[in-house]
């Protein structure tokens, strides 16, 4: 049976039919799907984590139980389970470990493009890169042999393209596997300097091995060309341009393991071929070690180091026009992403931008209200940032013994708990007095509402106990906690400006939950008074996507209005009113 | 496996119901018996941006996304959108666009102006443009939510594929209650 899956939903099959026992992950744009569609298998234990550092690190201790398990994640989530990562390089697996890497070249949805496959020859550790949903499958099914027969974890590199594109895939059945028996080892999982020191020799013994094994894996393949004038050496979405671009023009050495490299087989192909190119997205990871290898090579001084390929970049290259490929449509409003009608973010950075204070901001939706007319937000770095930067900043003035301005950080419930507490505890720790306001709309709306400990719902729908994000905070040293309605922009300035006032640490905390959740946004809608209105054009500064002007004229288009009320709320001549209200 | 080979690009405004379209578009290619590949937008785009599918089908198929200027159809859930992504259009390709103007936040301020000259522009390059009131026909089949449905019966005729293949399709993906709704919405479009 064949079935039109993304990359992210055949890895999910592909973990199933492996059998996979136990799979974490935190939500992040391309990875979220893998572990959404991994939950629907009943057999499969599958759970969000908090971040993704305690996702690597629970599911090596599933490793350690004998289990196969997938951890997923997107590429800067990899940074926060770095440290794991690179240990347990050392330890090797029991059970198969696949951490899935996806990676956002284009920054989507993303903070910055980093490009994975630089943790091969870091982490030392092997890498596949699946070029469709297919592939995926299939080397999902592949990286577990491997990583039990290398003794290694796996990384299985994306791309959004590979993620969030949909091919054909052919299905097949779930192989149980149950659990052996535990057997302590405490020379290969405990890693005291003595024990690290010996697992080091295995490491780089085992890479060796793997590197031998790619010349032979079946996955690298080489597709020869009409003739032999062109060869390119690709993997993952680039091999696809590539054909798309060149077709039967060129020979193709398609690579699915990145890390190690086939050598020998890279370079019998240069022998064979009489020029020789790497197309491949972001940096020259593999040219770079192509050309290590002595060999004469073209790649990046042709096609660009920024963002993604495409067909077109792939032939701009060959034809010496570089990246000046895309001339926009003339006329053309740019249509970024804006806070939804409603959205319970709005309110916060309304208030913010009219105190005129820093703003250090975090990852989530809320990283809109950069945008203008809000223009609220001054840093965004990483995930827990916000609350860090703010007290740094903070620290900065009072180090120089000079009256800084007022900071604030900016977080989100999920966003707080992932790393935004560690954050709070230094505050305190370090008798800082910053404030943190939590916008707190119980889930983490920007990957698409995944729950998470606060919400009261796991992955796989069971009921679970609710964090007390007020509770927390007070735990950590934070005496001053207040809660507020988003909805309410007079309370919410007051406890804002009551917070700055206070001598020590000290979180807002803003709640209202998304406007998208389903059935929990209000259900009424605004209408403006053409006769009241006097034109003033203050509800504008809300960046409201159901305010419009027309001609003179401001009026609330009622389809897209979720009748949060904050217009109603900043408009001085009560021009404002609930729909339907007008006429009574 | 049939032998032609296509193109669709399928853009609109977050929350509009492109992905849902372009599931249903996809899997009456694949009843048609075709390869299909298809290249979605996720996460922060949606947020009421620009987005786009892509949707390839032939008898073999590499890159999701389609070389600039080689889509053969265009569906437009929203005007500025169409012309946004109209040069990725291949000259004397079709069009078929919401008569539907979401103006972004820039136009709802009052700093730019939404173009008036969209129709003109997609006649210079387009050799057939439909453009189709999807939120009345919508409303008048039940509910403006199934604009994207409209809009799809109105591109169907073009593909070549059956009714019923498309009818069927529309009665697996759409959520159960709707199917009714949705199947009048595809016919009102088809009319078209």
């Amino acid at each position: 049976m064949k079935a039109l899956l993304t990359g992210n939903e055949a890895i999910a099959r592909g973990a199933w039919e492996a059998g996979v026992l136990f799979a974490s992950a935190y939500p992040g744009t391309p990875s979220t799907e893998i572990l959404e569609n991994l939950a629907r298998y009943q057999e499969v234990s599958a759970q969000w984590a908090p971040n993704e550092k305690v996702a690597l690190e629970t599911g090596i201790g599933a490793s350690l139980a004998g289990a196969r398990v997938l951890v997923a994640m997107k590429h800067v989530g990899v940074n926060v389970a770095a440290d794991p990562l690179f240990t347990f390089s050392y330890t090797g697996v029991n059970g198969g470990l696949v951490l899935v890497s996806a990676d956002d070249p284009g920054m989507h949805s993303s903070q910055n493009e980093q490009d994975n496959r630089h943790l091969g020859a870091y982490a030392k550790v092997p890498i596949l890169e699946p070029a469709d949903s297919q592939e995926a499958k299939d080397l999902v099914g592949l990286a577990f042999w491997l990583s039990e027969t290398f003794d290694t974890p796996v990384i299985l590199r994306l791309t959004t393209r590979v993620a969030h594109g949909k091919s054909l895939v052919k299905l097949g059945e779930r192989e149980e596997r149950g659990l052996p028996p535990f057997k302590a080892d405490p020379g290969k999982f405990v890693m005291v300097p003595a024990n690290a020191r010996r697992r080091h020799v295995a490491v780089e013994e085992r890479m060796e091995k793997l590197r031998e094994f790619s010349e032979d894996f079946s996955a690298n393949r080489i597709e020869w060309g009409k003739d032999r004038r062109l060869g390119i050496i690709t993997s993952g979405i680039s091999y696809h341009y590539a054909r798309e671009a060149l077709g039967e023009e060129a020979s193709y050495l398609k690579l699915a393991l990145i890390y190690p490299l086939p050598e020998k087989t890279i370079k019998k192909f240069a022998e064979e071929v009489e020029e020789l190119y790497v197309i491949e997205e972001l940096d020259p990871v593999i040219e770079n070690q192509v050309r290590a290898l002595g060999l004469k090579v073209r790649g990046k001084e042709v096609f660009p180091i920024l963002g993604e390929l495409s067909p077109e970049l792939v032939a701009a290259g060959f034809r010496g026009q570089g990246e000046e490929v895309a001339a926009p449509q003339e006329g053309v409003v740019p249509r970024p992403p804006v806070m939804c009608p409603g959205c319970p973010h709005r309110g916060a950075f309304y208030v913010l931008k009219k105190l005129k204070v820093v703003v250090t901001g975090d990852i989530g939706c809320y990283s809109l209200g950069v945008a203008p007319p809000l223009s609220a937000m001054h840093s965004l770095i990483c995930m827990g940032a916000s609350v860090s930067n703010a007290f740094g900043f903070q620290e900065a003035y009072r180090a120089a013994g000079g009256e800084g301005p007022e900071v604030v950080a900016v977080i989100g419930d999920s966003t707080f708990l992932h790393s935004g507490m560690t954050g709070l505890l230094n505050v305190v720790y370090n008798g800082g007095r910053t404030t943190t306001i939590i916008l707190d709309n119980d889930t983490t709306a920007m990957t698409g509402h995944q729950d998470h400990p606060a919400t009261g719902m796991t992955l796989k729908g069971v009921p679970a106990p609710r964090a007390d994000l007020e509770k927390i905070c007070r735990a950590l040293g934070v005496e001053d906690v207040r809660t507020v309605d988003a909805y309410k922009l007079a309370e919410v300035e007051a406890e804002i400006r009551a917070a700055l006032q206070h001598e020590g640490p000290s979180v807002v905390i803003v709640r209202r939950p998304c406007v998208l959740l389903k059935g929990r946004g209000p259900k009424d809608y605004y209408v403006v008074d053409q006769d009241l209105c006097r034109r003033c054009r203050l509800c504008l500064r809300l960046g409201c996507p159901a305010i419009e002007v027309r001609g003179e004229q401001t009026w609330i288009n009622e389809t897209l209005c979720n009748g949060c009320s904050l217009c109603e709320q900043v408009c001085p001549f009560n021009a404002i009113v609930r729909g339907g209200e007008e006429s009574e | 496996m049939s032998e032609g080979k296509g193109n669709i690009l399928v853009v609109g405004v977050g929350g509009q119901g492109t992905i849902l379209a372009s599931r249903i578009l996809a899997e009456v290619l694949l009843q048609g018996g075709y390869d299909v590949k298809m290249s979605e937008v996720h996460g922060m785009a949606q947020r009421g941006g620009s987005v786009v599918t892509q949707v390839r089908f032939g008898q073999k198929v590499f890159s999701p996304l389609i070389p600039r200027g080689e889509a053969d159809y265009l569906l437009a859930f929203e005007k500025l959108e169409s012309l946004r992504w109209l040069a990725n259009l291949r000259p004397g390709g079709v069009v078929v666009v919401n008569d539907l103007e979401l103006p972004p936040v820039s136009v709802l301020t009052g700093q730019a102006a939404y173009p008036r000259d969209i129709a003109e522009k997609l006649k210079e390059r387009a050799g057939t443009v439909k453009l189709v009131p999807a939120q009345a026909l919508a409303r008048e089949c039940g509910s403006i939510k199934s604009q994207n449905v409209v809009l799809l019966g109105v591109l169907a005729p073009f593909l070549g594929i059956a009714k019923e293949v498309w009818e069927k399709a529309i009665a697996q993906i759409v959520p159960a209650p709707t199917v009714e709704m949705n199947l009048a919405a595809f016919r009102a479009g088809w009319e078209q």
